[in-house]
């Protein structure tokens, strides 16, 4: 056991060494009350199962324009195992970082030839739910290496820049001041491994990239178009910032 | 149709409680929110779930606008023989939903 410590501190050793990880690294639903706990490990109770089963669905079902996921794909349990914990990731293809739901809307207009999933709809949802929930467990290992590292660059220079009318920078919160109270919560380390969530002040499951312009209107600044470059970066440095860190998606939030 | 989640244990004994829990999807509107143009989404609400085993109502309950989205309910029944539980709910624009699941004798 301690041998795979020292193996995985040294695989993740170049990633640490260069980005401030929180420590030690608290994954979310650490700083979520007891109820919230109880329910999102409720396999059962947790409601973003739902988006989850009519992912299932989906995934299975025949596009309007071309193959089902699964005609590609066969068993995500099997194809998918592992999948979203290396995302957000550079795709050759694209020419571009893509999130996993960018990556499925690529799926969906390439491969499917049907047009496009708006952002927050619920069938992107529930097939990035679905996809994600075959990572539950599995620590994440987002690349910044190669031609994913500007995007890096980028979110992480977003994470350090103060914004809106509050003037503030996420790290003043998520590196400065988890664990404090901030109103009625607590103010967590901001990873994104159970993400997308179930969020009850929303109702509904949603995107890492909800919550983030969720954090944005919070401090008062302009929010960035979903799926615009700025959000996709952002979500790669907390990726790599949270790697080693294991989550349980679809997980669930106040 | 909407989509609802049911559990039930696969086997149970003769006679005795055992648990139902439903899990409905829907938006549960309250009526008195409004969009982002300004107008007002009508209330619609799941309000009637109806359970029944081997077609004999064990449960019901109705349900409006202060139950949060995505209804939970938890409940007890007994049962004499093996069969079938079925949970059908309707909502205020008339949807239905339906989910079975079947069940033995220990």
């Amino acid at each position: 056991m301690r041998a795979l410590a020292v193996v995985l501190a040294l695989a993740t050793g170049a990633a640490a060494a260069e980005i401030a990880q929180p420590q030690p690294l608290k994954g979310g639903i650490e700083f979520q009350g007891a109820d919230v706990r109880a329910l999102q490990a409720d396999a059962f109770a947790n409601p973003g199962m739902l988006w989850v089963a009519r992912g299932e669905r989906l995934w299975s079902q025949a596009a309007s324009g071309g193959p089902s996921c699964a005609a590609c794909h066969g068993d995500a349990k099997r194809s998918m195992h592992g999948v979203s914990a290396r995302y957000p990731k550079h795709d050759a293809a694209l020419g571009r970082v893509v999130d996993l739901e960018g990556r499925i809307n690529a799926c969906v207009t390439g491969n499917q030839k049907s047009a496009a999933l708006a952002p927050e709809s619920e069938p992107l949802l529930s097939l990035s739910a679905f996809v994600a929930s075959q990572s539950a467990g599995v620590p994440l290992a987002a690349s910044i290496d190669g031609p994913a590292r500007a995007t890096f660059e980028r979110g992480r220079a977003l994470y350090f820049e103060r914004q809106g009318q509050f003037n503030l920078a996420c790290n003043q919160c998520h590196d400065r001041n988890w664990g404090a109270t901030l109103l009625a919560e607590k103010v967590s380390q901001g990873h994104p491994a159970d993400w997308p969530a179930y969020r009850i002040e929303w109702q509904a499951l949603g995107s890492l990239q909800r919550r983030l312009r969720a954090c944005y209107f919070g401090v008062r600044a302009e929010l960035p178009a979903f799926g615009s470059d700025d959000l996709v970066a952002l979500e790669l440095y907390l990726a790599a910032r949270a790697s080693g860190l294991a989550g349980s998606p679809p997980g669930v939030r106040k | 149709m909407m989509l609802g989640r049911l559990l039930v244990p696969p086997t149970v004994r003769k006679g005795e409680a055992f648990e139902i829990k439903v899990l409905v999807q829907h938006p549960m509107e309250t009526g008195f929110r409004r969009d982002m143009n300004g107008q007002s989404i009508p209330l619609n609400v799941v309000n009637r779930v109806v359970c029944r085993i081997g077609g004999r109502e064990v449960f019901s309950a109705e349900l409006g606008s202060g139950v949060a989205a995505n209804p939970y309910l938890a409940f007890f029944a007994t049962a004499d023989a093996p069969g079938e539980v079925e949970v059908e709910w309707t909502d205020d624009r008339g949807d239905r939903g339906r989910v079975s699941a079947a069940f033995g004798l220990a």
